[in-house]
């Protein structure tokens, strides 16, 4: 306390002043960061131009609309559109309610012991697992796991060697009975030679039991869409948690003040409000979704099929409804840009369905986007 | 435990207490914040807690409805009666409890809702789906919270539309409509001017003949104006508590008399 204060006054008016002059490093700093910021920017053009360049002339309402032909080179991409759509809408169907009610139990519910501690860290470790894994775990759980026993307990198919052994020898007496039929209805018509053989295997194919065709235990749009969802879980539980923190305290306790349960303050208060953050997760959710291939490379993605997968059509009678069978294998726009960019030998018809299907995978991803954003839109106005 | 009631310094109005606390204690997980404090208010009259931040006042309040144990690690110690019986015990149901002893809070909180959902809201979490039996009680809240004239043309309106005193008279309307006996309120006007402040003075006085009444305030005029009794808290612990004139006018102790008259506090 030597000096007045006044001097101490002055000195930090004087420091203010010319620090309000900006110097020479705040301009330099400014610039680095418009200088990066334009990088990404150009980037991101170079990107999508080229995609259009390359993909718009070959994209046409053919390309759209119809499925390939004459071994891809011609015709469209219409059930890979298909198979994207269907995965990514059963994807955040299924992930959607999972990591919505993780995060209001992680946030409204767990009380910090060891369980909500061991999940939360479960929830960081699975958005660090490389999506590869995720498809070989849905390919080991979902359908050799889940699928398999499905199959077993629901249709009798073997699970494995020794069932298939046990399934054989119980189906041996039927097959012989078949069999010594057809011998005998061959005697009764007197056939020989080729004509005796075939007639002989035509019936013991038809009379005998047959295995009943697979039905769960192999990919599928179904499994591909769980195994989707596990994967943009926490994406999902992260961005949920964060808009349920973000409701004020004070709206949480006007609820229980008037005497609201906790689940009716969650249901009537808290996630309401905190929906817009929800849909925003959704959002994300199905932009990392629609991107990925490798999860479902191994559950049912195919290389090309002979038409969509629908189940038998629901009969109104004025209108049949055609269904989508969730339990069939797919085309995939990931999968069709990696075939046409490996398995083909003529680069120059390929290249352009290359860059097309990648301009239609950007546009498919870009419209549900802009749905999501619609109706995040209209909700934060109500 | 002695008898906690005499122990009160609330000497002069004899009537027997509809809101009581018993010896209590209330802890923060390690830090205490409420120390040994009985008291109480008979019904229908009005109990203004005054004291400096931080003195345990809006903690005291909570601890009422209970709405103060959803801070983990709280704990509460001694006992509070309403109506003659204990809120503490472990049978109590804490719902209905918060339906009979209502709130107010110090920023008026309405929810991102419509006018009239705001006060229909206690009615339907407990069940009430009628319409009649809703919009009714909706115009009766209204008009006892002295706002039904203001609003009665756009109860579709978002509550958030409204200015912050007709907020707080929202929320007044809002803890009235579930029919509680006891209000409570945490600094109700601190957030508002000085217009909106009286018409919320003028509500509490009018209220007053049908509910009983606990106030934090901050605001040694209001309470002079509003209550029956004043009570003071200083760091966690009550000092004095005695009908308001006499609090005002004839302070028994020196740290009341220096922080109504401004010199501490």
């Amino acid at each position: 306390m030597s000096a007045a204060p006044h001097q101490f006054l002055g000195r930090a008016r004087e420091a203010v002043k010319s620090r309000s002059r900006a110097p020479l490093w705040a301009l330099l700093f400014e610039s680095i960061v418009r200088g990066i910021t334009g990088v990404v920017l150009v980037a991101l053009l170079y990107i999508v131009m080229t995609i259009v360049w390359h993909g718009a002339p070959r994209l046409d309402w053919e390309f759209i609309s119809q499925a390939p032909r004459n071994a891809m080179m011609e015709g469209g991409v219409f059930p890979a559109i298909f198979g994207t759509v269907f995965v990514v809408l059963f994807m955040i169907v299924m992930a959607l309610p999972l990591g919505v009610f993780g995060a209001v139990y992680m946030v409204e519910y767990a009380k910090g012991g060891t369980f909500s501690r061991i999940t939360r860290a479960a929830v960081n470790n699975l958005a660090g697992v490389p999506s590869i894994v995720f498809g070989l775990f849905g390919l080991g759980f979902f359908i050799l796991f889940i699928g398999k026993n499905l199959d077993h307990y629901a249709f009798d198919i073997p699970r494995n060697e020794a069932e298939a052994k046990v399934w054989e020898q119980r189906v041996a007496p039927q097959v012989k009975a078949a069999r010594d039929e057809a011998v005998r209805l061959a005697d009764e018509k007197s056939l020989h030679g080729g004509d005796r053989g075939a007639f002989i295997r035509d019936y013991v194919s038809g009379h005998a039991p047959v295995m009943h065709k697979k039905v769960f235990g192999q990919g599928a749009m179904f499994w591909a869409a769980a195994t989707l969802a596990i994967l943009v879980l926490p994406v999902i539980i992260v961005s949920t948690e964060e808009a349920l923190r973000s409701v004020p305290r004070s709206m949480r306790e006007a609820a229980y003040g008037l005497g609201a349960t906790k689940w009716q303050v969650v249901s009537t208060v808290v996630l309401p409000q905190a929906r817009t953050g929800i849909l925003t997760g959704a959002i994300l959710a199905v932009a990392r979704g629609a991107g990925e291939l490798a999860p479902i490379l191994l559950v049912g993605v195919a290389f090309s099929m002979p038409g969509l997968p629908l189940t038998e059509p629901v009969n109104f009678g004025f209108f049949k409804m055609p269904v989508v069978n969730p339990f069939s294998e797919f085309m995939h726009l990931n999968y069709h840009i990696y075939t046409m960019a490996t398995q083909q030998t003529n680069p120059e018809l390929s290249r352009p369905i290359q860059f097309a299907t990648t301009l239609v995978l950007l546009m498919i991803t870009l419209a549900m986007n802009l749905g999501a954003i619609l109706l995040r839109r209209h909700y934060s106005r109500k | 435990m002695a008898d906690a009631t005499a122990r009160s310094p609330n000497e002069a109005d004899s009537a027997p207490y509809y809101v009581e606390l018993r010896r209590l204690n209330f802890f923060y997980g390690e830090k205490q914040a409420i120390y040994d404090v009985s008291l109480g208010v008979p019904k229908n009259r009005v109990l203004a807690l005054i004291g400096p931040s931080g003195c345990g006042k809006s903690t005291l309040i909570k601890a009422v409805n209970r709405i103060s144990e959803l801070t983990p690690g709280t704990r509460t110690e001694g006992d509070i009666l309403v109506g003659g019986e204990s809120i503490l015990a472990a049978n109590v149901n804490t719902i209905e409890l918060r339906q009979r002893v209502g709130m107010v809070f110090q920023k008026p909180n309405p929810f991102p809702k419509s006018i009239y959902e705001n006060v229909a809201y206690g009615l339907r979490i407990h069940g009430v789906r009628d319409k009649a039996t809703l919009d009714g009680v909706v115009e009766w809240a209204l008009r006892h919270s002295a706002l039904w004239d203001e609003v009665k043309d756009r109860l579709k309106a978002s509550a958030l539309d409204l200015s912050g005193g007709q907020q707080q008279r929202l929320c007044i309307a809002r803890a009235l409509a579930v029919q509680p006996d006891v209000l409570l309120m945490d600094e109700p006007c601190s957030a508002l001017d000085p217009i909106a402040t009286g018409k919320i003075e003028d509500l509490i006085q009018t209220l007053r003949e049908d509910y009983t009444i606990l106030i934090v305030t901050h605001n040694m005029q209001q309470a002079a104006r509003v209550s029956d009794h004043t009570a003071l808290m200083w760091m966690g612990k009550l000092i004095e508590h005695n009908r308001t004139e006499e609090v005002f006018t004839n302070p028994r102790e020196k740290i009341t008399e220096d922080y109504i008259t401004g010199r501490s506090g």
